[in-house]
Order: C-alpha cells, then structure tokens, then sequence
C-alpha cells in the first residue's frame, strides 16, 4: 500500500520554480459531497494562491467551506467529498493529478497541516516523540538510530522544555498549548514550504493563543516557508496575515491586503463580520447588522435600590481538591506522613451580585471560574466560606439536598456548549418545559402557552419547537438553552461560555438578546468567560480571576481601559482584534 | 505492573467469597434429594436415612457449610457421588479438554473476525462488508447444537473429511504424556506427528462450530471500534503528514480500536468456556461443561460446586489478564490502576 519513498526531492528547484510561479494556485476549485440527497457542492470554484514566505488569512464562518477547501489541496478529503473541478498547483506541480504514493510523499514534507483541538489530533496512545519520529521516518529524514535525537531535535525548535523528557510523554500528560506545540513540531518536523493552520488556536487560552502564534510566525518566517492560516477569528487574521480571503457558504466574497481590508471591507459580508466581532470601543448594539438596529427594550422590571441587600454574597470561598496520590486509605496509613497539601482550585474568593446587575468573570481555562459556578449552583459542596443568596445561606446546604430546596428555581445556568447540554432525545419545547414540569408549575394548556410566551421572548421560532436539538442551528439551540433557564423567572443566572461555540455574527445576536432578557425581566447575570471584549459588552463589574483568587475587580470599564493587575494587562494585550 | 497484578486480585477476593456461598445455598435449595438419587429407586426409607448421614446431609446447614470450607480449604472438593472420584481429579483431568476447545474456536474466531471487521470497516458498504454483515448475523443466529449438527452432517456423514465425532482422539491411539494436558501441545512435544494431525482432526470441527459463535460478536465489535477510530481526528493529523495506509490503518487507527475489542474478546472466552456444553454433548468431547450438566441432573453438590468455583476463578484470571493488557496497550489506564 505504501509508495517506494522518491531518492530524491520531488519537486525541490523544478526549472519552473520561478520566484513569479506562486507556492500554491487553487483555481475554480469546486468540492462535492455525496448526501442522501445528492451532491451538494460545499465548496465552489475558490481561487487563491499564495506566494514564497506569504501568509495568507482564510476566514469564514462555520461551513464556509474553508477546512473543506485546505482537505482539498492535502487531498485528505473523507470518502464522501471529491473534488469536481477546478486546479490545484504547488509550486506548479499539479496536485489533482498525482497518485495516493506521490501525495503521501507531498503530505508532511511539503504541505503540512496543524489542526484544530490539538490533544485529539493526537494519537492518544502513542507517545508524542514517536509520531514525530513516525513522520521523519516516513519521509526519509531520519534513521531508525538517529529518529529519537532528530524527533527531540524537532521538539527544541517549538521551545518545549525538557525535550528529551516530553519524548516519553503521551498526549493525556501534557496541557492544550504544550500538545499544540507538539502538532506544530509534528508539522515543522520535515521543513515543509507550506504550512495549513485549520483554526489552530480555538479552544486556547488567548495567552496561550498568543503565544503558539508567534511561534508559527516566527518559526515559518524564519524558514521562509508560506502559511495558510484557517480561522473564524478577524482579530488573529488580521494580527498574523499579509493577505486575507473572506469565505461564505463555500464561495470567496473578498479577498484583499490584511491592512485594507479591515479598514475598508468591500463586500456586505465582510463588513457585518467585522461589525459582529467585538472591539474595543463597540457597544453591544454595535455588534447588529447595520440598519437592523433594535431600540431599546424599556426596562420594566423595578430597579433595586442601591442599598438593598446584594443578592448574592459570596465570602472566602475555597474548594480543595485532594493531591493525586493522597487518595488511598491504605496508601495514607502505610505511609504515615502528612498527607500533601491539597490542591486549592478556588482559593478564598469574596464578591457581590446585586439584583439586575451582571458580574463577569474572566480568566483562563485552570484559574477557579467553572469551580466557582459550580459552588454558586450547588452542584459541588465548597470546602468553606459561605455563599448568601436571597438573604439565606446555601452554601452549607448539601449539594444534593439543594436540588429540593425552594432557592433552588432562582438559580439557572445557560451552558457552554449548546449541543451537548440539550438532551438529544428531547424537542426544543420538551427541553423548555423540563424545569417548569420538574417544579410542578403548569401542565397542559398552561404549560404550552408559558413554552410559546418563552419562545418568543428569545426570540425562537414556535415552529421550530417540535424540532430535536440536530435539526436546529447552533444559535437556535442557544436560544432552547436560555430559554430554558428563564423558564422559571430565576434571580440569578449563570452564563458559562455561552457563547464560546458560536460563530461571531450568533454570538452578536445571543450577546443582544441576553442583554435584552436582562432589561425586560430584571434578572442578574453571572457571566463566566475566557474573552474580556465578550465580557465588558454584556456586564457591568468584571473579576479577573487566576490560579483560583481574585487578582483584579472594578467596572467593566475600568478593567478593560485601565487595567491595575499585570495579569490583567498580559490578558488584554493577548486578545487579537482587527485594526479599527 | 506486578502491584497492579496484586492489588486486582486482592480487591477479587470478597467476589470469590460470595461465589462460594452462593453456590453452596442455591445447590442446597435445589429440588432433588442426592440421598435418594444415591441410593436407587427401590432403597427402603432406612437406607436413605443411612446414606443421608453418611453423607452429613442430616446435618444443620451451617455446619455442612462449615465442613465444606474446612475441606475447600485443604484443596478437597469432595467426592463426586456419582462417579466415586475426588472432583478436584475429575476436573483438573477435563479442564485441558474444555480450555483446548475454547482456545482453539477462539483462535479460529480471532483470526477472522479481526482482519474481516478491519477490511469491512474500511470498505463500509462494500461486498465484503455486507459478507461480514451475513456472517456475524448467521454466528449469532445459529444455535450450536445446530451447526455442530451440520458439520458433522457435512463433514463426516455426507464428505467423509472428518473422522467420527467421538472424544478427543480416535481410540486406537493412545495419549501422549500429558504435559499440559493440551493434546495438540503435548503430541508435538512428544513429536508424535500421528497423534497430532489425529487430535486436530477431531478438535476441527468442534472449534470452528465454538469459532463461528464467537466469530459475530467480535467482528461487529472490530468493526465499529475500527469505523470509529478511523474518523478520530488523530486520524486525519497522521495522513496529512503523509503516514502510508498501512501504518494509518495498523499502527494508528486499529491499536486504539483494540481496547473494544479486548472487552469483547474476554466477555466471549468467559461465556464459551463455561457454556460450550452444547458443543461437547454433539462431539462427545469429555469436558468441564458435560460433566457439570450430569452432576447438576443427579444433584451430585460437589462436581457442581467445584465447577462453579472454577469457573469464578477462571474469571477473575482472565479478567486480570485483560487488565494489564489494557494497561499495555493505553497508557491512561496505567494512570488509574
């Protein structure tokens, strides 16, 4: 099934590697799938090309067809996707016309590809140093006696510490930015000239975003190599790129200098991406498509007296977690020494939550805010501190035993990801009435009218309420999700992520509707979040959080504009945003 | 990895204890009263007294019981009622022949199913997907008995290939020393290449009737495990750096799809050792499962006791074995062990 490995480098100074020939031509391409309903076209006649040492930007939202046109040009599109037209040429070689041996010797030593959710592109049961030392020893670069030093070699240039050591490592052992720096080395390892970054940094901390960045950037101009960078996100586009190309639904609607095109986007598309990203400076009803301005909902909930008692209190809260290796009885008996201090993922936080107030809290992925959220819901017992809310203290209460509890029902949370947190198996209006059913509020006529008069107020077609969560979009199934949790009018809500899955132009609507909610019903909001700019749109007060305590609080404002923490400055400055 | 092997057959220990009562009490309040079966159809009532005392069965439960674990203890099953022999002799005689016929049909199944649910999986919808589909749905379908049946039909009635369906070894011949008890094994240690080719004439027919029953469930398990670590996204990362077919498919995609499989494959071994019965009593083969199906009839307590705690031991090992196998093949099991 393999090809004979070639003697000789394919297609190095071929007499037509001329510097006006440019790395790689995509002409017309067009890309089928085969459905159950016939051939739909996911991606139709692209054309871009990129020249020596470019990086040239593909941005889109999801099914754009970007991903599906870089599968294209690596060849490595599944069984059901064929490319029907158009011409792919790398350095002039005409890559349609290779055969499987030829492409697999292109693939890794010529193009190579980093990827999306780095841990998994990982075999997970193979050490990372031998899938570097499999690649190098696919393409001839190393022998089986050199493969380790050459695969630890590899592993320097990404600036992982204690190369010789991560040799051994499997993917489970290392964080998300450490695998991502491994798929990179993996990429890099054969000194391709071309280099694909399907959204290599979605789901990164923006640190960590930043920081595998600027290694790709320094790493491909220092070898002159040419990058395709795939991503959703303007801001990385237009920190990293030279040019960009702008995709909707599989076709290039723009395409120009990283520099002009942000400051002036040509296509409508274009422009009401930009529009939807948040900037500094943008308000969140800034973030609409341009003339489908909303007024303002009047807020018809009272407003609370500044003096009134906070509606949540939150005082020295910390949740311990047993060190690995603490746990066993026997262990702890036949040892006999101090057990390790335990792991504090919390540690001793205080804040406030007024009522129709939103709070943010902002920090990265390790630092305590999904913890937090979970004490407040009750679904994790703290190790101490109290947690007030309503003037009573739930924080003792057992986690089980809150489920009974009549505070319970003021109290809802809008998850991350708003696939997996509907039950497949339930229709959007099942999954709304859930809470109103389990508290035993309404049944039949009543029932049905609260789901309708729920529906409408997010903004959900009642149409699409006997549907199940896969044959909704991904904005639809935020607005089950919310919708959801207001079913019960609760106090407080607790937004975690919830816009972390959705494309930039849903998240402006989810931010919106969100806000809107918030006016009309008078709730308040906790609003967990990794991204400042999502955060200061929809809160009043922000907390930076890191390594479980609170390094900074103040107004949105203030934290953003002013920040007084270091941390919080290295956040800011870490987040990319287009040039406006 | 030896601490692991330890701690797994520590927290083994209180199954075993329960396996050891339970058979106890479920034989005890079973119908049939061993003493009257023992002692024959016309035994005056006296006589069924006499041989219930000699049997200790006139006794309060607990302190039969108590007898039972003071003799298990020493290694003594008891006395088989309807044979006269000590149950530990008679199965440790018919163990080998059970454990060969087992391996065998699993060996056999293994070497099929493996490379069918790989190649199904990877042509999904070709001729030899829908072959594998047929062949799973036909093992799962098919009783034992009745493709025993067949075979023996075909193979030694109608075709002649095979010899008689009777025992583990045609009569003429005789045994080779007994080193494993594996006849197969022991035929080619004694390098007696005549009782060899006999011993595997007989063991055929038998091991691939077990074989296509413990073919369907592990092709369908390599299937699925194999469609699933195929569209897995390391998947795409090894073929877009240029990795050949074979090692996307072998070194890749099917050592992740292993672990399903392995599952699959002790859940098979545990049943068909035990349950292989049907084929033993079609190929007169003189197993473990044949003689616990005759004790249970004749409500002889100690073949039946001692077959169950051998099987619970059998069980433990093997599920120990997969253990560690799981804990070579992915190193995040390590971490929990």
């Amino acid at each position: 099934m393999d090809s004979p490995p070639m003697d000789t480098p394919p297609m190095d100074t071929p007499p037509m590697d001329t510097p006006h020939v440019p790395l790689l031509d995509v002409q017309d391409l067009t890309v089928e799938f085969a459905t159950r309903r016939g051939p739909v076209r996911a991606v139709r006649r692209v054309s871009l090309s990129i020249a020596r040492g470019e990086t040239l930007g593909v941005v889109g939202e999801s099914g754009s067809g970007k991903s599906v046109t870089s599968y294209a040009v690596m060849r490595i599109l599944d069984r059901a996707g064929r490319i029907a037209e158009g011409s792919i040429a790398f350095s002039g070689v005409p890559l349609r016309e290779l055969g499987e041996g030829e492409m697999q010797d292109i693939r890794g030593r010529e193009i190579s590809m980093i990827f999306q959710n780095p841990r998994a592109a990982l075999n997970p049961i193979r050490t990372v140093g031998r899938q570097i030392a499999d690649v190098l020893l696919r393409h001839g670069q190393a022998t089986r006696a050199n493969a380790r030093a050459k695969a630890i070699e590899a592993l320097e240039q990404v600036r992982i510490a204690r190369a010789a050591e991560r040799y051994d490592a499997y993917p489970f052992e290392l964080s998300g930015g450490m695998c991502q720096r491994i798929v990179i080395a993996l990429a890099l390892a054969c000194r391709p000239r071309l280099l694909i970054a399907d959204e290599p940094t979605t789901g990164l901390d923006v640190t960590t975003q930043k920081a595998v960045m600027d290694l790709v950037s320094e790493l491909t101009r220092a070898r002159g190599m040419s990058t395709l960078l795939i991503t959703h996100d303007l801001g990385l586009a237009a920190a990293y790129c030279d040019r960009v190309v702008v995709m909707q639904q599989g076709e290039v609607v723009e395409s120009a200098a990283s520099h002009s095109i942000f400051r002036a986007p040509q296509h409508a598309y274009t422009r009401r991406l930009m529009r939807a990203t948040p900037r500094p400076g943008a308000r969140l009803r800034d973030l609409l498509p341009e003339g489908g301005a909303v007024p303002e909902p009047v807020a018809t909930a009272p407003a609370a007296a500044p003096d009134a008692p906070p509606l949540l209190e939150v005082s020295s809260l910390v949740k311990e977690y047993p060190r690995a290796g603490a746990a066993g009885l026997l262990t702890r008996w036949l040892k006999r020494g101090a057990p390790p201090a335990p792991f504090r993922a919390v540690d001793g936080i205080s804040f406030t939550i007024r009522r129709g107030e939103s709070l943010g809290l902002v920090g990265e992925s390790g630092c305590g805010k999904s913890t937090t959220s979970m004490m407040l819901m009750r679904l994790l017992d703290p190790s101490s501190g109290s947690i007030r809310f309503l003037g009573q203290e739930i924080g003792a209460m057992p986690a089980r035993g809150f489920a009974a509890s009549p505070l319970r029902r003021r109290i809802q949370m809008v998850f991350q990801d708003p696939t997996d947190s509907l039950n497949p198996r339930l229709t959007a209006a099942r999954a709304i009435a859930d809470p109103i059913l389990r508290m035993g509020e309404a049944r039949g006529a009543a029932l049905r009218a609260r789901i309708d008069e729920l529906a409408d107020l997010v903004g959900l077609p009642r149409a699409l309420l006997h549907r199940f969560p896969h044959q909704l979009s991904g904005g639809q199934k935020a607005r089950v999700g919310i919708a959801r949790a207001i079913a019960l009018n609760p106090d407080l809500v607790i937004l975690d992520e919830p816009t972390a899955a959705l494309d930039v132009s849903v998240q402006a609507v989810v931010l919106n509707l969100l806000q809107d909610l918030k006016l009309r019903l008078g709730m308040s909001y906790l609003f967990v979040s990794h991204d400042l700019h999502v955060v200061r749109l929809l809160c009043d007060r922000v907390i930076v959080m890191r390594q479980g305590r609170i390094v900074e609080e103040g107004s949105a404002e203030q934290v953003l504009e002013a920040p007084r923490a270091d941390y919080t400055r290295e956040l800011i400055a870490a987040i990319p945003h287009p040039p406006i | 990895m030896l601490r692991t092997a330890l701690t797994r057959l520590g927290t083994a220990l209180p199954s075993l204890a329960g396996v050891i009562i339970v058979t106890f009490l479920l034989t005890r309040v079973l119908p049939g009263d061993p003493a009257i079966y023992f002692a024959g159809p016309v035994a005056s009532p006296e006589a069924i007294a006499a041989i219930r005392a000699q049997l200790g069965l006139d006794q309060p439960l607990w302190a039969q019981f108590a007898s039972y674990i003071a003799a298990l203890v020493k290694g003594d099953l008891g006395v088989s009622l309807t044979t006269g022999q000590p149950v530990a002799a008679e199965i440790a005689a018919r163990l080998p022949a059970s454990a060969e016929l087992t391996l065998l049909g699993l060996f056999l199944a293994v070497a099929v199913a493996v490379p069918l649910g790989i190649l199904a999986a990877l042509r999904q919808g070709s001729w030899i997907d829908h072959a594998c589909r047929l062949l799973t749905t036909a093992g799962v379908s098919l009783p034992v008995f009745f493709t025993g049946l067949l075979a023996v039909y075909v193979f030694y009635y109608l075709l002649g290939w095979s010899p008689a369906p009777l025992g583990r070894l045609d009569s003429f011949l005789s045994e080779p020393p007994a080193r494993t008890g594996f006849l197969l094994v022991d035929s080619l240690l004694a390098g007696d290449m005549e009782v060899f080719h006999a011993a595997l004439a007989q063991i055929l027919l038998p091991a691939a009737t077990l074989g296509l029953f413990a073919l369907a469930p592990l092709a369908r398990m390599t299937r699925a495990a194999m469609l699933a670590a195929l569209s897995a996204e390391f998947i795409r990362t090894a073929r877009a750096s240029g990795l050949g077919a074979r090692s996307v498919v072998l070194t890749y995609a099917f050592r992740n799809a292993m672990l399903p499989v392995l599952t699959t494959l002790g859940m098979v071994f545990s049943f068909l050792l035990g349950a292989n019965v049907l084929v033993e009593k079609v190929f007169a083969w003189p197993g473990i499962g044949s003689y616990a199906v005759e004790a249970l009839i004749a409500s002889d307590f100690a073949p039946v006791q001692g077959f169950v705690l051998t099987m619970a031991i059998l069980y433990i090992l093997l599920n120990l074995a997969i253990d560690l196998l799981y804990g070579l093949i992915d190193p995040r099991m390590r971490k929990v062990a």
